[in-house]
Parts: C-alpha cells; structure tokens; sequence
C-alpha cells in the first residue's frame, strides 16, 4: 500500500469535512439578506455596508471552523460584521453631541409632539403617518453610533438583548440602557426633523 | 400610593421588549385595559417601532448576491 493514499478513514473524514463546509456556507448565505439589512443601518452609505458584507463573508468563510454548529449563526456573523466595522475606523466617524435635552426628553415626548399637531383627536396609525420613510431613516442615522448600534440590533435585528451584548461585547445592562437611550434619541430627531417646532 | 400610569410609563419598554415578569405583565396589561391614556400610548409605541423597522428596509442588490455567491468554495 502506498504511503502518500489516504487511508479511507481519512478520506471519510475529508468527505465529512468537505460537506460540512458547503452546509456551512449554504445557510451563512441564507442569512445574507438579514446580515446586510443590520449592515446597512450601522453605516452611513450604501457602498459601505456592500463593502462590510463582503468582507464579513470573507472572513466567516475563511474561518468557518471556528462557528459552533448548532448555535446562532446570524448572531456569529453578525459578531464578524461588528469587529470588521470597528476595524474600519468607524470610532474616527463624526459622533454628534447629545445635549443633555435627549435624556430630559420623556418616553411620551414624540407622541405628544405629534398629537399636539393633529388637533383632531386622531389615532395612532393617523398620527404616525406624518413621519414619513425618509424621515425615519435619517432620524435613525443621526443617532450616536454606540446607541445606534444596540438599537439596529434588537429593533431592527431582532437580537435579543443578550444576543446584543455578546456581539458587541458588552454588558447586558449596557445594552439595555443603551437602547433606552438610543430610543429616545431616535424619537427626539424625528421630533425634531418632522414636527418643526 | 402608586401612580399607576408612572408605573407603565417605566414598564412600556420591557413590557413591548417581551422580558417584563409574569407579574408585572399582569399589572401592565390590568392597568392598560383600563386607562385609555397609557393604552393609546402604548399603541403608539408599538405601532412606531413596525414603522421604524419597516422603513429602514434597504434591499440587497443582486449584485452583492452575487459576489457573496461566488465566495464559496468550489466544488
């Protein structure tokens, strides 16, 4: 027997290998479309969430044998995506003043807002109707990127609160005083930006 | 005393973030089926955060689809 051929054991176990990599990139590409929906939402452009997405992928496919089968894929790559961003110089990026108002603001702040401007008694749906799309995404942006970032998670991700904290590695009661925060401070600017005071 | 509608003001977040006790959502929702003030506030709420998540949907474009496809390994 030749010493250079494989033994079958071990051409079973490069079979198997070879397998579980395919099942790995197969479902890590079924993701893609929620992976680049979070990606979008944590950068300014287009362009540069594309760029991120691509090279999350890269890496997730490069180290595919560090995932864990069996746990939170999304999550795992979501963790690449967060480090890949932060690498980026993303801590360098324009981070606007929150002015003490964002905290004084109340839970009820946005609401009231509008509804003060729709004299007529008018419904929730109604009253959410004079946000419009764009207006949403742009008070979204100008969120401080560490709230934006735990409020894209859970609101838009739909992480839970410890999924949160394990990719951004934080704190659980970080992540939820962050998106306490982020979530006043995304209805304080659509306050801002739709109902002009 | 307790201020009942301070009390669901603290607990709207939780309480919509799915992560209230058994028995505060008891509270919650005994109280919100009562006051028309914190229910439609709550309403509001609810309905901004679908509103928020829906109108932040960027597609992906086909052609990152397919750059991302064409990263697997060959077969």
């Amino acid at each position: 027997m030749s010493e250079s051929a494989p033994s079958t054991a071990e051409a079973r176990r490069l079979a198997e290998e070879a397998r579980a990599r395919v099942r790995f990139e197969e479902e890590a590409l079924e993701l893609s479309d929620q992976v680049y929906r979070v990606a979008r939402r944590l950068v300014g452009t287009r362009e540069e969430a594309e760029d991120l997405v691509q090279q999350t992928y890269e890496r997730a496919f490069r180290s595919w044998r560090q995932f864990t089968p069996g746990t939170n894929m999304r999550a795992w790559l979501l963790r690449i995506l967060t480090n890949l961003n932060i690498d980026r110089g993303r801590r360098q990026q324009r981070s606007p003043q929150t002015t003490s108002l964002d905290t004084e603001a109340g839970v009820y702040f946005l609401y009231n807002k509008l509804e003060a401007q729709s004299p007529d008694g008018a419904d929730e749906d109604r009253v959410l109707e004079r946000l419009s799309q764009d207006s949403i995404v742009d008070a979204l942006a100008e969120v401080p990127h560490d709230f934006r970032d735990v409020l894209v998670l859970v609101d838009i991700g739909d992480f839970s609160y410890a999924d949160a904290a394990q990719i951004l590695d934080i704190p659980i009661g970080t992540v939820m005083s962050r998106l306490h925060r982020g979530r006043r401070i995304l209805k304080k600017n659509l306050a801002d930006t739709v109902v002009p005071t | 005393m307790i201020d009942w509608c301070e009390k669901c003001e603290e607990l709207m977040q939780p309480f919509l973030d799915g992560v209230l006790s058994h028995d505060d959502v008891v509270q919650a929702e005994r109280h919100l089926g009562k006051c028309t003030w914190c229910a439609k506030r709550y309403r509001f709420e609810e309905r901004l955060r679908h509103y928020v998540r829906v109108a932040t949907i960027e597609p992906m474009s086909a052609e990152l689809k397919q750059k991302l496809a064409a990263l697997r390994t060959p077969l």
